[in-house]
């Protein structure tokens, strides 16, 4: 196998994006990406089956694809690379048995490698980082299926899970509470724009696991220092726009919509420049989808400035869920002389941080 | 001709059907680890016989109806590989496996083929049997147990729901099966039949729901 500079290809199918990217080394050479977002929007959110049968579909056309923008027949490959987990079961499995099948069809080596460490991969890729990671890293994951805090010692081999959600992902508050609001879906896109038009101290909405007893010391920390809850908000939220009702006046929509986003920002934030803070950590790279969010760049921004934090923000088409991060985490394992996973693993739908590849 | 059979409708099962006769075949009980399973099956498969995949005449695959996450998994092994290796691909109702072993053991008449769909209901055909070879006439459906026809009936719905249904001995306990499945695809294909797509026969619907209206407090 080619360990120098590896052609590797990356399949994503751990939510509602099924993905196929195409990396050489650290160069991205193709990311095509088929999503049945379209499909979830009546439901106002993911639908796991619905998922699955939109991946299956979208599987060979999404990979004929990738080799055409890529310009690479499968004879080129070096190596192929999963999503094994964490994401929706049945949707992995997808995913997973159409690897299995490509490296068995093609006699490729195959690597099932964990979503998030990818969603971290990515830094790797074409001038994010062109010297090659930095050392003391860390990453904040947002999206509708995560909300974690990562400390990268190493890409390959060593990442650690500071901080996670206990119950809702952020994406996933922004979802419901844009229901409550009668926005649509996807939630974050459309609260952003509204909260434009809004006063986000005009309502102090709770933030989650913010309490002394949760938070703790850096010397002595709490249960949940660098953990979030968005629950508890999604329901503040209800109640607020319920009040307004009773009282028969209509809810300040924009209003509540900033307030809201405020609270979700804040806190995500401050959670963030702290675990840096007491881990060392001088680089942070943003992922996932919520990255999109405006209010979130600028807070995430602005707080990693005052705290000395080097912020990185990957383009958005890699920070949503793609196949190109699964690629890139991918061609690094192999360039680390990492040994394949085989065609015999199963998907691990709560597969943790510390395990990068299988 | 040489047919790599897949089926994973209930058990995951693989086999490979050089002119009619299976030569190699793979079944897995556990209805579960179908995306585990199933490719290190096809590559055993071919190793044992010293067959590259590019040498295969035809892929044919179950189609369903079945649970809906092992299904996809044969499905997606199946058309992967005909994609790469540039092999026709095939779908067959997962059903006619079974019954294509029912009608050699019934000989002529109607019979039913009845598969469990879990929440107390099978997935059901009825067949009829003429010179031991099976015509599907009706189906494939889901339903309760109690709502098929009085027939004859072969499968593990059968063997589930005793009281409902009038099951062949022998025969109450089979899934559907990929070597039984390559022999039905053989046969049809020789005959110059047609065989099916490999689009997936859910029967039903996600059990999604679209939300109603937020309720509004009054007051
Ligand atoms: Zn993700």
């Amino acid at each position: 196998m080619n360990r120098d500079n590896p052609l590797v290809l990356g399949i994503e199918s751990s939510c509602d994006e099924t993905g196929v990217g195409i990396v050489r080394g650290t160069q991205l050479l193709a990311n095509t990406v088929s999503s049945s977002m379209d499909e979830h929007v009546r439901f106002g959110g993911v639908i796991p089956e619905i998922a699955s049968r939109a991946h299956l579909d979208a599987f060979v056309p999404t990979l004929r694809q990738a080799l055409a923008e890529a310009s690479v027949t499968l004879a080129d490959v070096d190596a192929i690379a999963v999503t094994s987990g964490p994401g929706l079961s049945g949707a992995l499995m997808v995913g997973v048995s159409a690897a299995k099948a490509l490296a068995l069809a093609t006699g490729k080596p195959l690597y099932a490698v964990n979503h998030l460490v990818a969603h971290v991969g990515v830094g790797v890729l074409d001038a994010a980082f062109p010297e090659g990671l930095p050392p003391n890293l860390g990453a904040l994951l947002v999206s509708g299926g995560h909300t974690e805090i990562l400390r990268v010692n190493s890409l390959t081999s060593d990442v650690e899970l500071l901080g996670c959600t206990i119950d809702d992902a952020a994406g996933e508050a922004y979802d419901k509470v844009a229901r409550i609001l009668g926005l649509g879906y996807p939630g974050g896109p459309a609260i952003d724009r509204l909260a434009a038009e809004g006063d986000p101290k005009a309502i102090r909405f709770p933030r989650g696991l913010t309490q002394p007893k949760y938070l703790g010391t850096a010397e002595q920390p709490g249960p949940h220092r660098y953990d979030f809850s968005f629950s508890g908000l999604k329901t503040a939220v209800a109640r607020c726009v319920e009040q307004y009702e009773a009282d028969g006046v209509k809810p300040p929509v924009a209003d509540i919509a900033a307030s809201f986003q405020e609270a979700v920002v804040d806190v995500i934030t401050s959670k963030a420049v702290l675990a840096c803070r007491e881990h060392g950590i001088t680089s942070l790279l943003l992922g996932g989808g919520v990255a999109a969010n405006s209010r979130l760049r600028t807070l995430t921004g602005q707080r990693c400035a005052a705290a000395g934090i080097t912020l990185t923000v990957p383009p958005l088409s890699l920070c949503t869920d793609n196949g190109a991060m699964v690629a890139a985490l991918g061609a690094q394992i192999v360039m680390d002389g990492g040994e394949p996973t085989g065609i015999g693993f199963a998907t691990d739908s709560s597969l943790p941080v510390t395990s990068v590849y299988a | 001709m040489l047919i790599l059979s897949l089926d994973t409708s209930a058990a995951a099962s693989a086999a490979l059907v050089r002119d009619g006769v299976v030569t190699g075949n793979f079944a897995t009980e556990d209805t579960r680890s179908h995306a585990e399973v199933l490719a290190p099956a096809v590559a055993g498969l071919l190793a044992r016989e010293g067959i590259a995949g590019t040498a295969l005449d035809a892929i044919v695959v179950g189609v369903g109806p079945g649970p809906f996450t092992g299904l996809r998994a044969g499905l997606a092994t199946a058309r992967t590989l005909a994609y790469v290796w540039e092999v026709p691909l095939h779908g067959v109702m997962s059903l006619d496996s079974i019954a294509e072993d029912a009608a050699a053991h019934l000989g002529s008449g109607e019979f039913l083929v009845a598969t469990d769909a879990r929440r107390k209901e099978v997935y059901w055909a009825r067949y009829r049997a003429d010179g031991g070879l099976p015509d599907l006439l009706a189906g494939p459906e889901v339903g309760a147990p109690s709502s098929l026809p009085s027939l004859p009936a072969y499968g593990k719905g059968a063997g589930l729901y005793p009281e409902e249904l009038a099951g062949v001995d022998g025969f109450t306990d089979v899934h559907p099966s990929a070597a039984a499945l390559g022999r039905s695809a053989y046969r049809r294909l020789t005959a110059g039949l047609d065989l099916l797509d490999t689009s997936p026969l859910y029967l039903r619907e996600s059990d999604a729901r679209v939300p109603g209206p937020r309720k509004r407090a009054t007051a």
